[in-house]
């Protein structure tokens, strides 16, 4: 066993882990965190998508002792005082779910996505950088425009995503 | 996945030793192709050595007509690199989009050149840029690294450090990306540099990457997509699957090569 100490939505945390253990499981299973999602565990569909040091991964391909010291958002960490994140409210608004299994990881991606290309983000960009997130239910057509419609939200003065220098 | 050691050293020469020390080791990148087969049990070392700590294998450095990259950059480092973009920005290209956003927040250049998969991109840009692998020990061509599918020169405990690219005068990428896992059904990386061309195809080979002399003789006498017009690829000898049969892909080739020369003459 190895203990991990990492800050996850600006706490500091520690657990004692086999090597084996994924991020993804100590979020889960360890942290009770069970916002972030397993689907095809094989790296394709991003319903593991966390921030690692403000950059997303999927966290189910991503060794826990690999990221100690690190510090890691995630779905849950978004939200501030019972205020939807402004891309979580965009996704409510322009109903950007189904059944919402990929939902966490669509949200992080796209706030993601927000931090690399700023708030103005077209239908084309939006869809290719969605390639590592699938959806089974929507088509993807609201996503997309939730997104579009949270990405420029953010760069409104809405509340900021809690980032890893906090 | 099977229960193993976990070792994180802090510079390459700490993770040659842990290497040679633990039997049955292996080395950590970013873990994009290890962890699945991990995950799968279609891989069980002994002992992870992680080189994710080791200060010396990252980074990107323009020296003299060479960019280099260390081991440990990850892909989108190398796409959003300046000096890549300046450089060499068909390698910027070919680095944002390998995978997705997320797997290129993680998956590295010496992870993705150790492992050569035949659908691997950056393959055919060490091939046809002539780039030079640097290990802990020796200094190897692209074209004596590569060795065969999944295969290739480095020895038992041997690191790869850095990627050294010779900067081209002309360069462009092409490929047909799998619709899903976006990798490489057919790549093709051209390089001009001097009188010197070069044309390299990722994801068709049997043998994994491999260089087409017709259409770098047929690009010597002019470096324009046109002198490409009616040259063919064999499908002797190219991957056939449920993605895409031997003669699809060869005819690929064709294509990518030729669009892959639009791009390096400013003509995509």
């Amino acid at each position: 066993m190895t203990t991990v100490s990492l800050t996850v939505n600006g706490k500091a945390v520690s657990a004692n882990v086999d090597p084996r253990t994924l991020l993804v499981q100590l979020l889960r299973e360890n942290l009770r965190l069970t916002g972030t999602h397993v689907g095809c565990d094989t790296s394709q569909c991003g319903a593991c998508v966390v921030h690692l040091d403000g950059k997303a991964v999927k966290s189910c391909t991503t060794l826990a002792v690999a990221v100690d010291g690190a510090s890691v958002t995630t779905i849950e960490g978004l939200a501030h005082d019972g205020t939807l994140h402004p891309m979580q409210e965009a996704f409510r608004e322009h109903h950007g779910l189904q059944c919402g299994f990929c939902t966490p990881g669509m949200i992080m991606a796209a706030v993601d996505m927000v931090n690399r290309r700023g708030h103005q983000l077209d239908e084309k960009t939006i869809r290719e950088d969605l390639d590592g997130n699938i959806c089974r239910c929507t088509g993807y057509h609201n996503i997309v425009k939730a997104i579009a419609a949270g990405a420029e939200a953010m760069g409104k003065g809405a509340a900021p995503v809690r980032q890893a220098a906090e | 996945m099977y229960a193993f050691t976990y070792h994180k050293p802090t510079s390459a020469r700490q993770a040659a030793t842990l290497l040679a020390k633990k039997e049955d080791a292996k080395l950590l990148a970013g873990g994009h192709t290890l962890l699945p087969t991990m995950k799968q049990r279609l891989a069980s070392p002994s002992a992870l050595v992680d080189l994710g700590a080791c200060a010396d294998l990252k980074g990107i450095t323009v020296k003299g007509r060479n960019i280099v990259i260390g081991a440990m950059t990850t892909h989108a480092e190398v796409a959003d690199s300046p000096e890549v973009q300046s450089a060499i920005p068909a390698l910027a290209y070919l680095a944002g989009h390998i995978g997705d956003p997320h797997v290129r927040h993680r998956g590295t250049i010496g992870g993705s050149v150790a492992n050569n998969d035949p659908a691997a991109d950056y393959p055919a840009a060490l091939l046809a840029l002539g780039a030079t692998v640097v290990t802990n020990k020796r200094k190897l061509t692209a074209e004596d690294f590569f060795t065969g599918l999944y295969e290739t020169a480095l020895e038992e405990g041997e690191i790869i450090t850095k990627v050294s690219f010779p900067i081209a005068s002309k360069a462009g990428y092409a490929k047909f990306r799998n619709p899903a896992s976006r990798y490489a059904m057919v790549g093709v990386f051209v390089a001009k540099r001097g009188s010197e061309i070069r044309v390299a195809v990722t994801g068709a080979g049997e043998g994994g990457v491999f260089r087409w002399p017709e259409a770098e003789a047929a690009l010597k006498a002019r470096f324009a997509p046109k002198s490409l017009d009616g040259l063919k690829h064999t499908a002797k000898g190219i991957n056939g699957d449920i993605h895409a049969d031997a003669e699809y892909r060869a005819h690929l080739i064709g294509v990518m090569a030729k669009q892959a020369v639009a791009q390096a003459t400013g003509k995509a």
